[in-house]
């Protein structure tokens, strides 16, 4: 008997590899006895499998030299040995897409799957589809169609999955073949039916009522493959949550029931379904929970993975339904898989009380270093949600944190932590001194240039108002020296804030700021120079206009602004007034993040909102003289919930007019709507100018109509105006099968909730993260002041949130945060008012018996003064 | 800053919600290591993860380097779900999406090391597997067909490729084979 390989690779591969040192070159030249008659089928079968796999390892083969072996290959078909076939259908695959012309070997294929050896069928006609493109798949439909309710399983599970794949490239073919699928999901094998059921459903996801139609049947009929109950959890979950059904529906009766199956496969799938269910409460998550707490005793670490993972996951937004489990994650703790023993940990954070956190904490701290990143990240996480919920453990968290950061760890990792440090100094001022020392010592050796900029733009906005300045100074300037240009540019800035802030500092900061500005970077020379002659004026309004508080425009509208100037060449200097401003950030909601959210995906930068209607707005002829757009409003709906037509209104504001733009869906599918418009009838001296109709409205498309309207100029303080709309369009009536219209139709129309245009949609948020600095800069020219009794209000909280959001302006300084227990407090918010004027606005509230509350406004308008406090009382 | 955060938590969450999109498409990859981390077998069925010969081996170094030390069954890793198994010199991983049913996929790991294990008579190690490299790729293409599961029965595996493994009886110059590679296996129960 000859040993399979050669007795010289034995002898060399160090008791290893007999492919180890493969020349591809040496491969396809033995490739030619591919041609040698009679076949040597071991030989052949020993080179096949040498060309697999080199392929395997990454081998580049050249179209010419792959064509050649695929060629010679085709020979090997008259062979009668099975492996040697099987290897040949492998290497079809393989080969796929690097030969030329596959498509020679479709007649041998064909013949192999309608051939009387099973063992080739299933394989050969995988073989097949992967060669095959629309236009042949036509020549081997029937064939499929065969091979789909064949009795062998192989066989038609390999034409149903096979199917599958094709369903990407030639939907509509594979659409022909649905009642062969169907016949396939009664088989008795088990894989056949899970094949069956997949291919079935991508044919028809897009028809909602056939997947309900085809999801009844199988819950009746009740299959055998824990596969294919897994794959009916998913449909009817994702089913529930498209109708948005209630949890009475037969739907969640399926998926609860799963949770009593035979198989923990299928038992955990419900499980999870459940858990990942929006709007879930309490009582419907026990069950799962329960089963979840069984499976974290399991033996087995997967399912005890899989389990604390989910409960990790319930534990974000219903804690309380996790505490049962309590028990069960103790014991995960010491888990030697460190993966369940974090999950555990983090879960019991937040389940646990505030007593515990102690000690779990210096249990995570003995394995921490033990742990991959995305768990790592994981823990961050969790810390992050504690102090937000114990804030009195801070310095527990702040210690741990910066131990964290001396170790090793990839770019998300240290962000995360960062990220971590900065949102516990933000809401803990006696934090900020140790925070801030931590990140200064982070930034002495890190490589990652995004976490230095941030943390140096960090340092100059609070650094300055730390008791002692002077000693950042040193971090900084020591970045100047060591790091690449974006550090440094970042370092100068913050500097130039130091220097703006504290008047003993300022001769040090001019000395470095002359030696920033020898800088071989062009940008952190043009920043030192700049700050430089800034700060040598010593003007506190200049300070806080070119230092503290930067551009608030947006920067596409920006760029847009200064191409548009460029193209129509005039004597008038640019005006930044033009430019609109950009859209203040929308205080952030701290959604919890997923515990193991990837950060694969790419992040792209959304084109802000404001700049898409910008867009949208100016393609309209009717709407190109009105200047830039100045604010959007969020959108407000204009009608009920189920009627007949959904209108909802965006307000935009621009100088001097208003336009409101209507997003309008028609719901009934026997109507199409045409020449839709929204007529508004003003209760004040507001003029409506012109009307832009929606062409044509079908069903379920929405469209958009537009009014716009002249504020009125004699009244700059009139501001707030009600508008009593109703929809006028022609109605024609349409089949709704087919969605052809009658010739003729009738007008009519539908009377609208009126609409109100308030003081926050003529004020544009705008962030100045130095508001002191902003406050002195505006000056008191045009500062009022009034008190107001708020008698309704029983909160400093309540009466803070109804300040923000009626003046719709933007709170500084975290002044929207009312410590606890506090009787007085002090709101700072800052806007632009319509037409470029800057608004600031200080609050101060006492709270007595209701809220009482001393105004003061300042602005660089005196118009916008009155209206703000007019429209306050 | 705050503005820069938003994009990715809306990532975030629109993954989740995709998490449960109904699939046949269970498996991302599948791979076999030597003990030193080497590539043996390797599939990639999704071809947005890993599109480059350079990413995939570098995603199984990582996996290796974090795995080889102790067997835990699963891992998750560069925002996938990793299951695997090693026997004396060899390791198997199978991996999927992060909200796959961790435990489809170790139906998918438990059918592949069995019928190997069957197919090689329990010798799972790397010598005899590459012995029968072909009987592998066979093996692997019966279970997973363009990352949908094609079977998860070993013994329905095994019927299917009919493959017979070399016996090697012990005559010639096999007698020396065997001796060294029973020294191999005691080596490397050993050192294990």
């Amino acid at each position: 008997m000859i040993k399979k390989f050669d007795k010289k690779d034995e002898e060399s591969g160090s008791g290893s590899n007999p492919f180890q040192h493969l020349e591809k070159s040496a491969v396809l030249q033995e490739a030619r006895i591919f041609n040698e008659t009679p076949i040597n089928p071991r030989r052949c079968l020993h080179i096949l499998t040498k060309i697999i796999y080199l392929l395997n390892q990454g081998e580049h083969f050249g179209t010419t030299e792959a064509t050649e072996a695929f060629f010679a290959m085709t020979r090997l078909f008259q062979s009668n040995d099975q492996t040697l076939r099987r290897m040949c259908y492998l290497t079809i695959k393989e080969m796929a897409n690097i030969s030329e012309d596959v498509i020679i070997v479709t007649s041998s294929l064909t013949k192999d799957m309608t051939g009387k050896e099973d063992v080739y069928r299933g394989p050969a006609i995988r073989a097949l589809c992967r060669i095959t493109d629309t236009t042949m798949l036509q020549a081997i439909e029937r064939y499929m169609k065969q091979a789909i309710v064949d009795k062998v399983p192989s066989v038609s599970s390999s034409a149903l999955v096979s199917s599958l794949h094709m369903v990407k490239m030639s939907f509509d073919v594979v659409k022909r073949w649905v009642n062969e699928a169907q016949e396939a999901a009664s088989s008795d094998n088990i894989m056949v039916q899970y094949h069956a059921l997949g291919l079935l459903y991508h044919l028809r996801k897009n028809d909602r009522l056939a997947v309900t139609k085809m999801l009844n049947k199988f819950t009746k009929s009740g299959l055998k493959s824990p596969f294919a109950y897994c794959m009916m959890i998913r449909i009817a979950s994702k089913l529930l949550e498209e109708t948005e059904g209630g949890h009475d529906s037969p739907l969640f009766d399926f998926i609860e029931s799963c949770l009593r199956n035979k198989h923990e496969m299928v038992v955990y799938e419900a499980a999870s379904a459940i858990v990942h269910m929006p709007n879930c409460t309490a009582r419907e998550l026990a069950p799962a929970v329960s089963v979840l707490q069984l499976f974290c005793s399991s033996p087995k670490a997967a399912l005890r993975y899989a389990a604390v993972r989910t409960l990790n996951k319930v534990a974000m937004k219903h804690p309380s339904a996790v505490t049962a489990c309590n028990l069960d994650l103790e014991n995960l703790i010491t888990d030697s898989n460190r993966s369940i023993a974090t999950l555990a940990i983090t879960t019991l954070l937040k389940t646990g009380s505030e007593s515990s956190v102690d000690r779990l904490m210096k249990q995570i701290s003995s394995f921490v270093s033990e742990i991959s990143d995305e768990f790592k990240v994981v823990v961050v996480q969790a810390i992050s949600a504690l102090c937000q919920k114990y804030p009195r453990k801070h310095s527990v968290m702040m210690n741990f944190l910066s131990n964290m950061l001396r170790d090793d760890g990839g770019f998300e990792y240290k962000r995360a932590i960062v990220d971590c440090i900065i949102s516990i100094i933000e809401e803990n001022p006696e934090s900020k001194e140790t925070g801030l020392a931590h990140l200064c010592e982070f930034i002495e050796d890190c490589e990652h240039t995004v976490l230095a900029t941030k943390i140096l733009h960090l340092l100059g906005k609070e650094g300055p108002r730390t008791p002692t300045p002077s000693k950042y100074i040193r971090f900084i300037f020591n970045r100047v020296v060591l790091e690449s240009e974006a550090v440094r540019a970042a370092a100068v800035s913050a500097l130039a804030k130091f220097g703006a802030q504290n008047d003993d500092l300022l001769p040090s900061v001019l000395v470095l700021m002359k030696r920033c500005m020898m800088d071989s970077d062009d940008e952190v020379r043009d920043r030192a120079t700049f700050y430089m002659n800034v700060l040598q004026q010593k003007q506190k309004a200049l300070n806080a206009a070119y230092i503290f508080n930067g551009l608030s425009v947006s920067v596409p509208g920006l760029e847009k602004s200064l191409h548009q100037y460029t193209l129509e060449p005039s004597e008038k200097p640019f005006d930044m007034k033009t430019v609109p401003l950009a859209t203040a950030p929308i205080t952030e909601q701290k959604t919890e993040i997923a515990p193991v959210a990837t950060s694969k995906l790419p992040e792209k930068l959304a084109p802000c909102r404001q700049d898409i209607y910008q867009e949208q707005l100016a393609a309209i002829p009717e709407f190109q003289a009105l200047g830039p757009l100045f604010k959007s409003s969020e959108p407000v709906q204009l009608t009920e919930a189920e009627t007949e037509y959904v209108v909802r209104c965006i307000k935009h504001a621009f100088t001097n007019h208003m336009i409101f733009q209507f997003d309008c869906t028609n719901t009934l599918n026997d109507q199409l709507l045409q020449r839709v418009l929204v007529q508004m009838e003003p209760s004040e001296a507001y003029e409506v100018l012109n009307y832009v109709p929606a062409p044509s409205l079908p069903y379920s498309q929405p469209g958009s109509c537009y009014s716009l309207v002249r504020l009125p100029e004699d009244d700059p303080t009139a501001v707030s105006c009600t508008f009593s709309c109703t929809m006028k369009y022609l109605v024609r009536d349409c089949d709704p099968n087919t969605g052809e219209p009658d010739d003729d139709g009738y007008d009519d129309e539908y009377v609208l909730e009126d609409l109100e245009v308030t003081v926050a949609d003529h004020i544009q948020k705008v962030l100045k993260p130095n508001f002191g600095a902003a406050w002195d800069e505006i000056g008191d020219d045009n500062e009022k002041e009034e008190t107001f009794a708020l008698a309704t209000v029983r909160t400093l909280d309540e009466a803070v949130n109804n300040i923000i959001s009626f003046l719709g302006m933007q709170p500084c300084e975290r002044s929207d945060k009312v410590p606890e227990n506090k009787n007085s407090h002090v709101l700072f918010l800052a806007g632009v008012f319509r037409g470029g004027h800057d608004v600031l606005v200080r609050a101060r509230l006492a709270l007595a018996d209701g809220v009482t509350m001393q105004v003061t406004v300042r602005s660089t308008d005196e118009n916008v003064v009155d209206v703000i406090l007019a429209s306050v009382g | 800053m705050t503005a820069q955060s938003c994009p990715r938590q809306h990532c975030a969450t629109t993954m989740d919600s995709a998490a449960l999109e109904p699939s046949l498409y269970t498996v991302k990859a599948v791979f076999i290591l030597d003990n030193d981390g080497n590539r043996l077998l390797s599939k990639y069925y999704d071809p947005e993860l890993y599109p480059s010969m350079k990413e995939q081996k570098n995603f199984e170094n990582n996996v290796f380097n974090k795995t080889h030390k102790a067997d835990n069954e699963i891992a998750f890793l560069e925002g996938m779900t990793i299951v695997y198994k090693s026997s004396i010199d060899l390791f198997f991983y199978v991996v999927g999406s992060p909200q796959e049913n961790e435990l489809m996929l170790m139906a998918v790991l438990n059918c592949l090391f069995e019928s190997l294990s069957q197919m090689l008579r329990k010798n799972v190690e790397k010598r005899t597997l590459l012995d029968n490299m072909d009987g592998v790729f066979l093996v692997v293409d019966e279970i997973i067909d363009g990352g949908v599961i094609l079977e998860s029965d070993p013994q329905q595996v095994i019927e299917k490729v009919n493959y017979r493994a070399d016996d090697s009886p012990l005559s010639e110059q096999s007698v020396a084979q065997v001796l060294q590679s029973a020294k191999e296996q005691i080596k490397w129960s050993i050192l294990k």
